[in-house]
């Protein structure tokens, strides 16, 4: 039976981890290898890297820091943050990645998926889209690092998207993003619904019951979060086991 | 023991040579074939179409060459369907016809996304390459296509029918999922493939 994802975000500059994490027994908790394998013995079904460089050197780190992580890691990794032309997805895919997620670049020139996933396939290209929750106008699409506002609604973007030939959506929803109060079900499940490709949602995890919620309320596909598997307040196998007894399948 | 990967910028060959490096071995990246031909063990990965996949097989001459092949011999993913008698995908493709399947597409159904994204369990194991393995332990799989269960089934998952995990012919050993990405259980699949 397939199995729900769990999928830990680890957010890099210039080749490492940022953001803090509390773990012990890891003698560098910046470098980005180490943690993510600790990850993937600790039962994550894949990986996200989420770059947040902002210098020339970008691409080079990136690739590097792709090359490391596809030597040492045998569980699937995307790539993220930034990537916005055929050549940058290319040569983060030659060197390991499995998959290479698109946001920004999506939205200013939707015709972009259609060229990546002709060139590379469907199943390496993920249209990464971050959503905030207005009273007025519903759920809208927000790109640049969440500072515009396009104005898009969420769940017509995300259909154009998975018909253009994204393999899978990572829905993030900034209304929920750092609150802990658990994921945004009724925009996950409306995507979840709208597209007939996986479903991976972000955004407002704080306990395992919010991910029990994910998968039975909203039919996400994988849960993603960061912060609170970084800071070890839920530990990967115990959340697994949480969700099998509330029946969900997961890979133990 | 020589290794040959077979190259036809079929996606992700990078993660394959990890894996291989992982285990100590060192594989030759290549689409020689002379190479290929001498090579002890022949490992075809593959991601992506498969009709733009065979146009460079054969650009290459290696549609011609690998079913005259005798050393063990492992596809993976679209290097497993590749091994197919004709494929739905792209408007219909004819393949290098070395086993006697036809790839077809997951229908569209609300609870069963496609891709087929994510971890499955393996069932009907029978064969050497799943040595020291379970019924039910879980490998990588990202596909839309795949190979309906047949007499060359040597492993199946269920999606949410049972189709072939992997397959065999004689030499010609592959598997649909991702070895290269299944933890533990994939690396021993890569072992249990290279001390055929």
């Amino acid at each position: 039976m397939l199995t729900k994802r769990i999928i830990p975000c680890l957010d890099v500059k210039d080749g490492r981890t940022v953001k803090g994490v509390r773990f012990e027994g890891l003698r560098d908790a910046g470098d980005p290898v180490a943690l993510a394998s600790r990850y993937a013995r600790e039962g994550a079904d894949e990986l996200v890297f989420l770059d947040i460089t902002a210098t020339n050197q970008k691409r080079a780190t990136l690739v590097a820091l792709v090359r490391d992580v596809a030597r040492e890691l045998d569980i699937p990794f995307t790539v993220g943050g930034g990537i916005g032309t055929v050549s940058d997805v290319e040569a983060l895919l030659l060197n390991g990645a499995d998959k290479v997620s698109i946001n920004s670049a999506a939205l200013a020139r939707p015709e972009l998926i259609d060229e990546l996933a002709a060139r590379f396939g469907s199943q390496c290209i993920v249209v990464a889209a971050d959503a905030r929750f207005h009273e007025a106008g519903g759920w809208q699409i927000y790109t640049r690092a969440g500072t515009h506002n396009t104005g898009r609604d969420a769940v017509q973007w995300c259909r154009e998207a998975a018909e253009r030939g994204a393999g899978e959506i990572l829905l993030t929803s900034m209304s929920n993003d750092g609150t802990k109060d658990g994921f945004a079900l009724d925009i996950t499940g409306a995507v979840s619904r709208a597209v007939s490709v996986p479903v991976v949602a972000s955004g407002g995890a704080g306990s395992k019951q919010d991910f029990t919620h994910v998968f039975q309320q909203a039919h996400a596909d994988a849960g993603l979060a960061a912060s609170i598997f970084h800071f070890g307040e839920i530990g990967i196998r115990e959340l697994k086991e949480h969700l099998r007894l509330d029946g969900i399948p997961v890979r133990l | 023991m020589e290794i040959a990967v077979v190259d036809y910028k079929g996606g992700n060959v990078q993660s394959v040579l990890f894996a291989l490096e992982r285990l100590g071995v060192q594989a030759t990246l290549t689409s020689e074939p002379e190479v290929i031909r001498r090579a002890d063990k022949v490992l075809f990965p593959g991601e992506g179409e498969a009709a733009s996949a065979m146009r460079e097989l054969r650009a290459q001459g290696l549609d011609e060459l690998l079913p005259t092949l005798t050393q063990p011999f492992l596809g993976i993913c679209l290097g497993m369907q590749l091994l197919g008698q004709h494929s739905e995908e792209g408007g219909g493709t004819d393949l290098l016809g070395i086993l006697p399947f036809n790839v077809i597409r997951f229908p569209a159904a609300a609870e069963y996304k496609v891709p087929h994204m994510g971890w499955n369990t393996l069932q009907a194991l029978r064969s050497p390459l799943f040595a020291g393995l379970q019924q039910q332990d879980y490998v990588y799989f990202v596909h839309s296509y795949y190979a309906p269960v047949g007499e060359y089934t040597i492993a199946e998952a269920a999606y949410p029918a049972p189709f072939s995990a992997a397959v065999q012919h004689k030499n010609f050993y592959a598997v649909q999922f991702h070895t290269e990405k299944s933890g533990p259980v994939g690396t021993r699949i890569l072992e249990n493939f290279l001390q055929l």
